[in-house]
């Protein structure tokens, strides 16, 4: 857990906070956040910003009827909130929690890769990827923001490795080709904001092929 | 570790505390009263009608009433645990869905209370009010508009001119300290 070197960027925590995170996105920070405690204490750095400014709103009266109705509302019975299923070695609380706490149905890529959609709607996009040792992730979308967060295994790119809890922030001016390591297989929670393009896995699935 | 310090916390801590470990219902009137209008305040600026805001309002106090057990003054302060409790609100109002929440960090059995670690969080949530009121204006309306839901997240500044790295590391150290305790019990 302490080994984590790639973590959530400050606007993106900023905005996770306020919450106009899309939901695909919003999924990966609390996804990273469960399973990492430097961007825990971080994220809740930010809520405390949030706070200081609730703080500092100038106060606008409140009527008797509704201090009357929170009051009487404390003798309402507590509902108890349905228990959160707890995160495992691989998926984390809020995954477990898309997954409907049922284990990914994969669907073939091709050879070496599946993946699993979590949720796709107009927001963009979240999906988790499993990738066989040393095959390449494959690449899904241009453009837009992609967030990657490793849940299991390791990649390598061109811009470091990654491994379980690391999170890698591409946009569009990053061309890169993550390559599974040997070991485990690598299962990640990718999340982009472009819309699905299924044609453009064909090429990259090649890939392997032509690196290994 | 059970220490008296308490009396030189915040009265929000305190009633918060008093509300979490006592059902107090007087500390929560004491709560509603600072709270709700400063959250009403922050509903209208956000477009929020009045009876849209105090439907909100009723939900975040009422919460802040039943997640009491959640409150854990060495991690975080009073209104920004409200705050967040507000935000998600605000958010399920909004877009009819839940924003995914991560893992919430099991609470130790004891209440014992490290009273410098809740002093150490309560004077950084000072210093950040005091720098948040030192921002210029312009500064001050892009922290606003960020945290608020104004802002989309390619819009929000890395920048914000906020000096985040010493709450940063005294919430560190609450976790630590949990963490820690965690292990002791199992
Ligand atoms: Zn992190």
């Amino acid at each position: 857990m302490t080994d984590i070197a790639h973590h959530i960027p400050e606007a993106l925590l900023a905005s996770y906070v306020s919450g106009t995170l899309a939901q695909p996105f919003a999924l990966v920070v609390a996804a990273h956040v469960s399973i990492c405690e430097e961007c825990r204490a971080n994220l809740a750095a930010h809520e405390a910003v949030g706070g200081a400014l609730l703080d500092a709103f100038d106060p606008i009266s409140i009527t008797d009827d509704l201090r009357n109705r929170v009051m009487a509302g404390l003798d309402d019975d507590i509902v108890p909130e349905p228990v959160r299923p707890r995160g495992d070695n691989t998926y984390p609380t809020p995954v477990l929690e898309a997954l409907g706490s049922k284990p990914p149905k994969w669907r073939s890529l091709g050879p070496g890769a599946k993946q699993c959609i979590l949720n796709a709607g107009k927001d963009g996009s979240v999906r988790l990827l499993y990738i066989a040792p040393g095959f390449a992730v494959p690449d899904h979308t241009h453009g837009g923001l992609e967030l990657t967060l490793v849940l299991q295994g390791a990649f390598k790119d061109e811009t470091g490795r990654f491994a379980r809890g690391d999170l890698e922030v591409a946009d569009d001016t990053l061309e890169h080709t993550p390559v599974a390591e040997e070991g485990l297989p690598c299962i990640c929670l990718a999340a982009t904001d472009a819309p699905l393009k299924f044609s453009a896995f064909v090429p990259r699935l090649l890939q392997p092929l032509f690196r290994i | 570790m059970t220490c008296d310090m308490s009396t030189t916390f915040t009265e929000q801590t305190e009633w918060m505390l008093k509300v979490r470990d006592a059902r107090d219902r007087a500390a929560f009137a004491k709560l509603f009263d600072h709270f709700a209008p400063r959250l009403r305040g922050m509903l209208m600026k956000n477009g929020f009608g009045a009876a849209q805001a105090d439907d909100v309002i009723q939900d975040v106090m009422l919460s802040v009433w039943r997640k009491a057990h959640s409150f854990n003054p060495e991690r975080a302060n009073v209104s920004g645990w409200i705050f967040q409790i507000a935000r998600n609100r605000q958010i399920d109002v909004i877009r009819k869905d839940r924003r995914p929440m991560p893992e919430e960090l099991a609470m130790p059995e004891s209440t014992d209370i490290d009273g410098e670690q809740v002093l150490g969080i309560e004077q950084e949530a000072a210093s950040l009010r005091a720098a948040i009121s030192r921002l210029n204006p312009e500064q001050r309306d892009l922290v606003q508009k960020a945290y608020l839901g104004e802002l989309s997240h390619s819009e929000i500044q890395a920048e914000t001119g906020l000096p985040l790295g010493t709450i940063k590391s005294r919430i560190r150290l609450g976790l630590e300290r949990l963490r820690h305790e965690l292990k002791g019990e199992r």
